[in-house]
């Protein structure tokens, strides 16, 4: 199960708004490589993990994953509040703001509302974990890519947050396929599925 | 900052150690200086929590049974400890 925590994992407080910003982070609300996308993958991959560390990897990293979307949502809502519709469609959001008016909608900056076909769940602890390490980059690089955009250090500050976490969850995901390639069969090296067919392996 | 704030913000400090020394050992639940820090750091960190609830009302709904009102009308983390 889980608790609500009435806090963010890392404070947001931005005194100036602005709806351009807004506009581009909302990708890692509702986006392809956004945090919600990210929560969920790992969450419903950890139920075929084979083994007990990669459980408690994807459920602790799925969990924080919820923590930075409160974050995101927390950003939007703030670089917002307050506008008049001039400001709105003056940063060019008037498209987000006939839809959602300020309200926080999980999608991509470019408009399309979150998928889950923008993720996958594979049912085969390789395949997944190498999916984990690819969406931690892509998270990344879209964080770089913000960073390139944002000139407030009341944002720039959580945002940078968010970045080093999806460098940490890498480091976690990637020492999560080791020591899963380490417990396989030599005769099942990149081979079959640990998750499903590990019953069907024949013993040496 | 104000008093809450600051309080809040250390708060937070001691979770986020928590949160990441516990992602550390679900790669290495052997290293014994890891849950060393981690058993010192969960006692200050709810020292401090406990601290915090009693003041500011509760964070979690663990904690809310003693104290519905303050609940819900306790600062709402998006609201920037404003309102």
């Amino acid at each position: 199960m889980f608790v609500y925590e009435k806090k963010l994992q890392y404070p947001v407080k931005i005194k100036t708004p602005n709806a351009a910003l807004a506009k581009i982070i909302i990708s890692q609300y509702g986006g392809p490589d956004g945090e919600l996308g990210a929560s969920l993958r790992y969450l419903s991959q950890r139920y075929t993990m084979p083994y007990p560390e990669l459980k408690a990897i994807l459920t602790d990293v799925g969990t924080e994953e919820l923590g930075h979307l409160e974050m995101i949502g927390t950003i939007v809502y703030q670089l917002t509040k307050g506008l008049t519709p001039e400001q709105i469609k003056a940063a060019g959001m008037d498209a987000y703001f006939v839809d959602h008016t300020a309200g926080i909608y999980p999608q991509a900056a470019g408009g399309m509302p979150y998928s889950a076909a923008s993720m996958q769940v594979k049912g085969d602890a390789i395949t997944d974990l190498h999916e984990d390490l690819a969406a931690e980059q892509k998270a990344r690089s879209t964080y770089d890519n913000i960073l390139r955009y944002a000139d407030d250090p009341d944002v720039k500050d959580p945002i940078r947050f968010l970045r080093e976490r999806e460098i940490v969850h890498y480091q976690r995901f990637g020492e999560g396929l080791r020591l899963l390639t380490d417990k396989l069969d030599s005769k099942n090296f990149y081979a079959f599925n640990s998750s499903f067919d590990k019953n069907k392996i024949q013993p040496r | 900052m104000s008093e809450r704030e600051i309080m809040l913000k250390k708060l937070c400090s001691y979770d986020f150690v928590l949160v990441e020394l516990n992602l550390y050992l679900d790669t290495h639940p052997t290293d014994t200086q890891a849950i060393e820090k981690l058993k010192s750091c969960e006692q200050s960190a709810r020292a401090l929590r406990d601290e915090f609830e009693e003041k500011y009302g509760p964070l979690s709904s663990v904690s809310m049974i003693t104290n519905p009102y303050s609940w819900i009308n306790s600062p709402w983390p998006w609201d920037g400890g404003e309102e």
